[in-house]
């Protein structure tokens, strides 16, 4: 049984549903993609497994959520409280408003420790200088006492993956880790991530909208458009022969060292806002490759013999299958 | 933080001298002859040479103006017309009365305000939100007078607690507090609890969350100390406001202070009292807000390093 | 039929969907508009509907509690405070909303001029809305009751200048907000003079939180006029006026509290009406953040 085990999760935010039938797994010493647009869902995917659904209104309307045999979706909020944090761990988007401004960097690190390992102040703040010096950030310990403010942005993130590994965890959420940092510090931030679930066996899910990224990092990957799975499948595979056509659009998406500047080009369209789903397909106004039954009949997820799951009528490369 | 404060009380300078013309002004912008203004009607030619020097009214204005300031600098004021006496010894015998009533309704709006304004963010939308939210429209729309004179009904004459009016025993500070109270306290908690709301929508209160620590922790450490900034800022803003209230409850009160000192030499046209009583308010609230943006510098890390 | 049906049909949804719809169709909105337009007939009929002449002083009945005859009671001079009220409501009313509307009218001119203008102009305005901003109106109204005089007209340019600051500011913010979207450069670019851009396409746009601003310190100007009234610094007697009224009540609050509670309760409960009624129109506009940025 793999560490975290997603099955047929749907969630709802004030009567809308915004997740419909996401499943998942990811296991120790893996890194798993969940890649899509702004809007297709990811990040609601992480609140989820975290348990934070509630803080922004919403709640789990079906589904499991499995992590280490221990059910999370009628877990009461006590015993998550003990998951989270120290089992589970989180990285936030962007670094810059992700710290408590008017704490020191150290101290925000050390209350994890503290928290969950019982630490006293000495002892949390030797081993949080400990992680940030492993996190090669230089001067760890003048560093400790500085306020947020004083960091620059890729600083701020590696005390965000210090405060995430305070207590040793054994998953990590990592929510567009490097979206607001520049191009060279992204791939530092990212080479550690990775160095870190290597060393450590964990497990890591990374949520992105960048496939370069996922090609780059992950083992398997969850392709997500408008709050439902449209692929899933190994990396080296999906990347070999992309069967949505979304997912070759995403591929296409990824800039090359040929690619002229300024010729990158996006998908055309934008991902329908929650209210506005379209029927059947969801991705059908966008797709080249539309066909009759894709405004109307919602597209299975097809488990096709060569592994991965797919929701298409008319996926890539493996015949018309509905005609 | 020294060169902060320095460069703060600059700043001041400017509005100071604005304030203060515009004081001065006073008597030159009232209809009729200044000098007849600074005297009792029916005053001999004799009077209106000792006061015509002693002001300098035969000089040009901007002349006038700088002996005004030099006289109060000197602590000197001018007399009361009606009341007969230095201003100064009367504003001396009034201030105590008035900052010991704005300090201590100051102290309990800010408590109670930021107590209610806690209470509603935190439990948003239920009945305590509700109630607390009704209380503040209610603290924010009531006449501070009226309010008073119904305090006073309530708890001097129906229960006959507290007494009516005047300073002299210390139980007579409390209705008074109330009144201003009631208002202030209205004002901090609409502003702590907007400020809470906004604040929990941030990055890293739901990194707080994500670490595991207990609610109520991430909103009263956390939360709390972050929506006290705009909060210390708002009550520097208007510490001017709660000295405003005090004004009015004094005079409802019949307290000695400040306020009910003003009120009287408006009705007397006692204009030296006008522009002392004027000018010590100025003052006060301009230390007000200076006060308020040093709180608020020595909350914030950020702001502590850009005054450095 | 059917026709005669569906266009009543239409009119009840463009009712229910426009603004007047949306504010009087909320418990909140319904409740504080009704009262709103009692109240402001029960000011403009008071000749005709007050049970009592509001001046008329007789005092063998002098300071009587409530009764059948007196609803409300008599004042230390044996006035009818019912009637007396509906007349203070007139004084009340006409001198704030009066004061309000020039304010407003001025604030917006000054708003608009210095934050489309911009320069040392823009800057002298600014300076003088934070220098008037820092100081509580009341303080500012007593300035210029000291330079002008008690009386009612006092009291309107006193609360006219006291809120003028807020309106100014608030016009600025507005207008520094708008001066750069593109339809107003278009409109530029097609030759339209600078009053024009301002009149016609600035200031219509930036009207709506403005407005509402100005209703709300409509009612807190309600509160300063029957602050200074009650100082003895607003209307003169015999004029009624609600702060006025609790102002001669006060020597009587142990013999006769209804004189004084009844004018309060006047002015609380309108200023009450009309916070909510400006909460319900915020809601209905949705411009919650518009008018933040003052």
């Amino acid at each position: 049984m793999a560490l975290l085990d997603v099955k047929n999760l749907s969630i709802d935010i004030h009567g809308i549903r915004p997740l419909d039938g996401i499943s998942f797994h990811v296991d120790k010493g893996e890194i798993l993609g969940i890649v899509g647009e702004s809007g297709s869902g990811k990040s609601l995917t992480a609140l989820s497994v975290m348990g934070l659904l509630p803080l922004i209104g919403g709640r789990i309307e079906r589904g499991t959520i499995t992590f280490d045999g221990t059910e999370l979706t009628t877990l009461p909020e006590p015993a998550f409280r003990k998951l989270r944090g120290r089992r589970i761990a989180f990285i936030t988007q962007n670094p810059m408003t992700s710290l408590d401004p008017v704490m020191r960097v150290g101290a925000q690190i050390d209350q994890v420790a503290r928290l969950h390992l019982k630490l006293d102040a000495k002892a949390a703040q030797v081993r949080s200088i400990e992680i940030m010096e492993k996190l090669r950030i230089p001067e760890a310990a003048t560093l400790y006492h500085h306020y947020p403010h004083q960091l620059s942005g890729g600083m701020k993130q590696r005390i965000v993956i210090a405060m995430a590994l305070a207590a040793d965890p054994d998953l990590i959420i990592a929510d567009e880790p490097t979206t607001a940092l520049d191009v060279t510090i992204q791939a530092q931030i990212i080479d550690l991530l990775v160095e870190l679930v290597r060393d450590r066996d964990l497990a890591l899910i990374l949520i992105t909208h960048d496939m370069g990224v996922v090609a780059q990092t992950c083992d398997r990957v969850v392709v997500l458009y408008a709050g439902r799975i449209a692929e899933s499948h190994a990396v080296q595979a999906i990347f070999a022969n992309p069967r949505h056509p979304y997912t070759k659009a995403l591929i296409r998406c990824i800039p090359r060292e040929d690619t002229v500047p300024g010729s990158l080009t996006g998908i055309p369209g934008a991902v329908p806002s929650v209210a506005h789903y379209p029927s059947g397909c969801r991705y059908h106004p966008r797709c080249a490759r539309r066909g009759p039954p894709c405004d109307g009949i919602v597209p299975a997820l097809d488990r096709p013999m060569g592994g991965g799951e797919i929701a298409c009528h008319f996926p890539e490369g493996m015949g018309n299958v509905h005609v | 933080m020294l060169s902060y404060i320095v460069r703060r009380l600059l700043l001041l300078i400017p509005v100071f001298f604005t304030v203060s013309i515009i004081i001065f002004g006073i008597i030159h912008l009232v209809p009729g002859d200044p000098v007849d203004n600074l005297l009792r009607i029916g005053s001999t030619p004799e009077q209106k040479a000792i006061i015509t020097a002693r002001y300098g009214l035969d000089k040009p204005l901007v002349e006038q103006y700088l002996l005004w300031l030099g006289n109060m600098a000197q602590g000197d004021l001018g007399d009361a017309i009606v009341m007969r006496r230095p201003v100064s010894a009367l504003l001396a015998q009034n201030i105590p009365f008035s900052l010991r009533l704005g300090a201590a309704a100051l102290l309990f709006s800010t408590l109670l305000g930021i107590a209610a304004g806690t209470l509603a963010a935190i439990y948003k939308d239920s009945r305590i939100d509700q109630s607390i939210m009704a209380g503040i429209l209610l603290g924010s729309t009531l006449p501070s007078f009226w309010l008073g004179l119904l305090l006073i009904l309530l708890f001097s004459v129906q229960l006959g607690w507290l007494p009516v009016s005047g300073a002299r025993s210390w139980q007579a500070i409390i209705l008074p507090v109330l009144t201003i109270g009631l208002g202030g306290t209205a004002l901090v908690a609409r502003v702590t609890r907007i400020a809470m709301l906004e604040t929990m929508q941030k990055d890293f209160v739901l990194l707080l969350h994500a670490k595991g620590l207990p609610a109520r922790r991430i909103q009263l450490r956390h939360v709390l100390r972050h929506a006290l900034m705009p909060v210390v800022t708002i009550l520097g803003l208007r510490i001017g406001w709660i000295l405003g209230g005090a004004v009015t409850v004094e005079f409802v009160f019949a307290r000695p202070g400040l306020g009910t000192l003003l009120i009287k030499a408006l009705n007397q046209h006692d204009y030296p009292v006008m522009q002392g009583c004027l000018l010590m308010l100025a003052i006060a609230v301009m230390l007000g807000t200076l006060i308020g943006d040093l709180v608020q510098a020595a909350m914030d890390p950020r702001v502590r390093q850009a005054m450095t | 039929m059917s026709l005669i049906i569906d266009t009543q049909a239409g009119a009840g949804q463009s009712f229910r969907r426009s603004v007047a719809g949306k504010v009087l169709l909320t418990p909140k909105g319904g409740i504080s508009g009704c009262y709103l337009i009692c109240l402001v007939l029960l000011a403009l009929l008071a000749p005709w509907l007050t049970p009592y002449p509001y001046d008329v002083q007789e005092l063998s009945i002098a300071s009587q509690a409530p009764s059948l005859a007196h609803w409300l009671g008599t004042d230390e001079f044996g006035r009818d405070v019912l009637s007396r009220i509906m007349y203070g409501a007139r004084t009340s009313l006409s001198v704030s909303i009066t004061a309000i509307s020039v304010s407003v009218l001025v604030g917006m001119t000054l708003g608009a001029v210095a934050g489309y203008f911009g320069g040392m102009f823009d800057r002298f305005v600014t300076a003088a809305v934070d220098l008037s901003w820092s100081f509580p109106e009341i303080l500012i109204a007593l300035i210029l009751v000291a330079i002008i005089g008690p009386g009612l007209h006092s009291t309107m340019l006193a609360i006219g200048i006291a809120y003028l600051a807020q309106f100014t500011r608030l016009t600025r913010a507005q207008i520094l907000g708008l001066k750069n979207e593109t339809f107003i450069e278009a409109t530029r670019n097609l030759g339209a003079s600078h009053g024009h851009i301002v009149f016609r396409h600035l200031m219509p746009n930036a009207l709506a939180p403005v407005i509402i601003c100005g209703m709300l310190a409509t009612g807190d100007a309600i509160i300063l006029e029957a602050t200074l009234g009650f100082f003895g610094l607003g209307a003169q007697p015999p004029v009624p006026s609600w702060g006025a009224m609790m102002s001669s009540g006060t020597a009587q609050i142990f013999k006769a509290p209804w004189i004084i509670i009844f004018p309060g309760l006047a002015v609380a409960v309108t200023v009450i009406m009309i916070n909510l009624f400006g909460d319900a129109l915020i809601r209905a506009l949705d411009i919650r953040a518009k008018l933040r940025e003052g």
